[in-house]
């Protein structure tokens, strides 16, 4: 790499070094991921891919922080988060991660709004600032007219914008995804990746995204593919 | 604030389980207030008597009654304020049902020995002008509709024959403690019928009734009394009145043992009941806490949320069951009247059902709690789907 294409190049937001995790099965450690190492940009909007099992879902667990390796080093915006205690994790989490998940995982007892306000619990916001903060959100993915709706009350693709809309609205430095199209028909699923795309290309932010849809893919700038264990490519 | 508006609705999630559960909770404090109230009216007559009264009885049993004569020497005794006697009646009104305890005592010194007994002062004074005079608690007056002037028949079951008095008097009890359902007449009365029917049963008293010029006195008077009538045709026993009262409960100690323990175990099982609707509830939604811990919230903030839904289940069974103690012990009160004088919640009651509640909740709530805050975020979120 020339110097020119180094300072045009943006800087590592997460820096993976020789990490390897591995899970115990009836007595068996079952390798998972072998020595991986990698960076990705901040602004970057990645797809993870590769068949089941590959490991991709636990290198996403492990970047943002719900699950720990066995060896190497994670580093996110600065912070090697494989040297923080559980609850100095979960604080970081709350301050650096936004989630997106196959299922939604919204609270069924919660509205639209206060699944989105969460994350602004553990903030210093007062009220009002969080209801701006929470509104602002709802606007971004298009449901601020139904803020006052339960997940039971709302489709598929609407609870994945509410979903969205709480990972981001404590405007955290990454954005995990994991097959965040998967419960939904296509026409949904094209709303909810046109809207990721918007944040990335908009808004900046860096999303890491796992995918088995070829499709889901293609909205990401790069895409790595994992198998057993390995990422078995250069990035496209 | 959120987290209170957040366990409330958690609780409410599955309607009916919760509500099964809070009245399971709801019936069984209540039950253990009863049960506690029962052991509590048991024991009313101890928690009534006078640090400053003794009684002195037979020293083979209170079967055997003490001569009259004895009255004299006990009230020459040092520390020895007033004597006063009695002799349970055992008599029946109407009916066997009607249960009630009755006494023949000398009036002046008895109800001077025992002011909780409040007499209007005519009454008081028409009670003693009247050989064939009684008097009635408030609410053994009120139980059978009696009014002062009322003939009242006793078939007499120790003492046979029928005998009748007339009510010159009802009394009411100065402490909350005191046994409204009593029936007195006069001893008097009962030694001039006996004079002419059993000559042999002349004279005699059940116990005399010691009241002393310093409690403190109350061991060194009764070592005295009983020394005194040592060796004679009818040797005394003498203990406080409070010790006199226990002698009757430890006759039926067993009773209040079993009362103890189902109480306890009718808390025992409660427990059981909620720990297994609050493990249903943590392993309904262990994906969600995984997914609050994936969000940054911290254990504390789980173990809360679980330890907070337990409390607010258990809290409300807890205060609809105290509050419908009150009005069950008081219909209780009324059936039982005759055989529990004295039957109120006593503020330890409540303390108990609060302690209860509180043991209930934090164990029902430990198991769950503990398995969601240790859950791996991984494995929890792979519940859901």
């Amino acid at each position: 790499m020339t110097d020119a294409e180094a300072l045009s190049t943006p800087s590592p937001i997460v820096r993976l070094r020789n990490v390897s995790k591995s899970y115990r099965r009836g007595g068996q450690i079952v390798p998972v991921l072998e020595e991986i190492s990698f960076d990705i940009a901040e602004g970057e909007f990645l797809a993870l891919m590769g068949p089941s099992g590959s490991g991709k879902s636990t290198l996403l667990n492990l970047i943002a922080g719900i699950d720990s390796v066995d060896n190497g080093a994670i580093m996110v915006g600065g912070v090697d988060i494989t040297t923080l205690s559980e609850s100095e994790l979960a604080a970081w989490r709350g301050l650096n991660v936004g989630f997106i998940f196959q299922f939604y995982n919204l609270i069924p007892v919660l509205t639209a709004f206060e699944n989105v306000e969460l994350p602004l619990l553990l903030t210093r916001l007062s009220r009002k600032e969080r209801r701006e903060h929470v509104a602002l959100a709802l606007r971004i993915v298009g449901l601020d007219d139904r803020m006052d709706h339960r997940p039971g009350q709302l489709s598929g693709g609407q609870q994945q914008r509410v979903a969205i809309a709480r990972a981001v609205v404590s405007d955290p430095t990454i954005l995990v995804a994991d097959e965040p199209t998967g419960d939904l028909d296509r026409k949904a699923a094209e709303e909810i990746l046109h809207l990721m795309d918007r944040l990335n290309r908009e808004s900046g932010k860096t999303i890491i995204m796992v995918t088995h849809d070829p499709r889901a893919a293609e909205k990401a700038r790069t895409i790595r593919h994992l198998e057993k264990g390995f990422l078995n490519d250069v990035p496209s | 604030m959120f987290l209170l508006k957040l366990l409330v609705r958690n609780a409410f999630r599955h309607r009916l389980r919760t509500l099964l559960t809070i009245v399971g909770i709801t019936i069984a404090i209540l039950a253990f207030g009863l049960l506690r109230t029962v052991v509590s009216a048991w024991y009313a007559g101890v928690e009534a008597s006078s640090a400053s009264r003794l009684v002195t009885r037979n020293a083979i049993s209170l079967i055997f009654s003490l001569p009259i004569s004895y009255q004299e020497r006990l009230r020459r005794m040092p520390g020895v304020r007033q004597v006063s006697y009695a002799n349970w009646f055992g008599g029946v009104y109407v009916t066997e049902k009607n249960f009630f305890p009755n006494f023949a005592i000398e009036p002046r010194s008895y109800l001077a020995l025992y002011p909780e007994f409040v007499l209007d002062p005519r009454e008081k004074e028409d009670f003693f002008h009247d050989r064939k005079g009684a008097v009635a608690g408030r609410k053994l007056a009120a139980r059978f509709g009696w009014k002062v002037g009322d003939s009242i028949p006793l078939r007499g079951t120790i003492y046979p024959g029928s005998w009748q008095f007339v009510l010159r008097g009802i009394y009411r009890g100065a402490e909350k403690s005191t046994d409204e359902n009593q029936f007195f007449f006069q001893w008097e009365f009962l030694n001039e019928t006996l004079l002419k029917t059993l000559p042999r049963r002349t004279n005699q008293v059940g116990v005399y009734i010691l009241g002393l010029a310093n409690p403190s006195l109350a061991a060194q008077v009764s070592r005295e009394v009983d020394a005194t009538f040592k060796n004679s045709l009818a040797e005394t026993l003498t203990e406080t009145e409070k010790a006199f009262q226990l002698s009757f409960i430890s006759m039926t100690e067993a009773i209040v043992v079993a009362i103890q323990i189902v109480s306890f175990m009718v808390i025992a099982i409660i427990m059981a009941v909620v720990a297994n609707t609050m493990a249903m509830t943590a392993r309904e939604r262990i994906g969600e806490y995984a997914v609050f811990k994936s969000l940054g919230f911290s254990w504390w903030h789980i173990a809360g949320m679980i330890f907070g839904e337990s409390f607010f289940i258990t809290f409300t069974g807890c205060a609809l069951g105290v509050l419908l103690t009150f009005p069950v012990a008081t219909a209780f009160g009324k059936e039982l009247g005759s055989f529990f004088p004295v039957f109120q919640v006593a503020p330890m009651t409540l303390y108990l059902d609060l302690v209860a509640a509180v043991v209930i909740a934090l164990i029902a709530g430990l198991f769950p709690a503990w398995r969601a805050t240790t859950i791996k975020i991984a494995d929890g979120l792979r519940r859901i789907g």
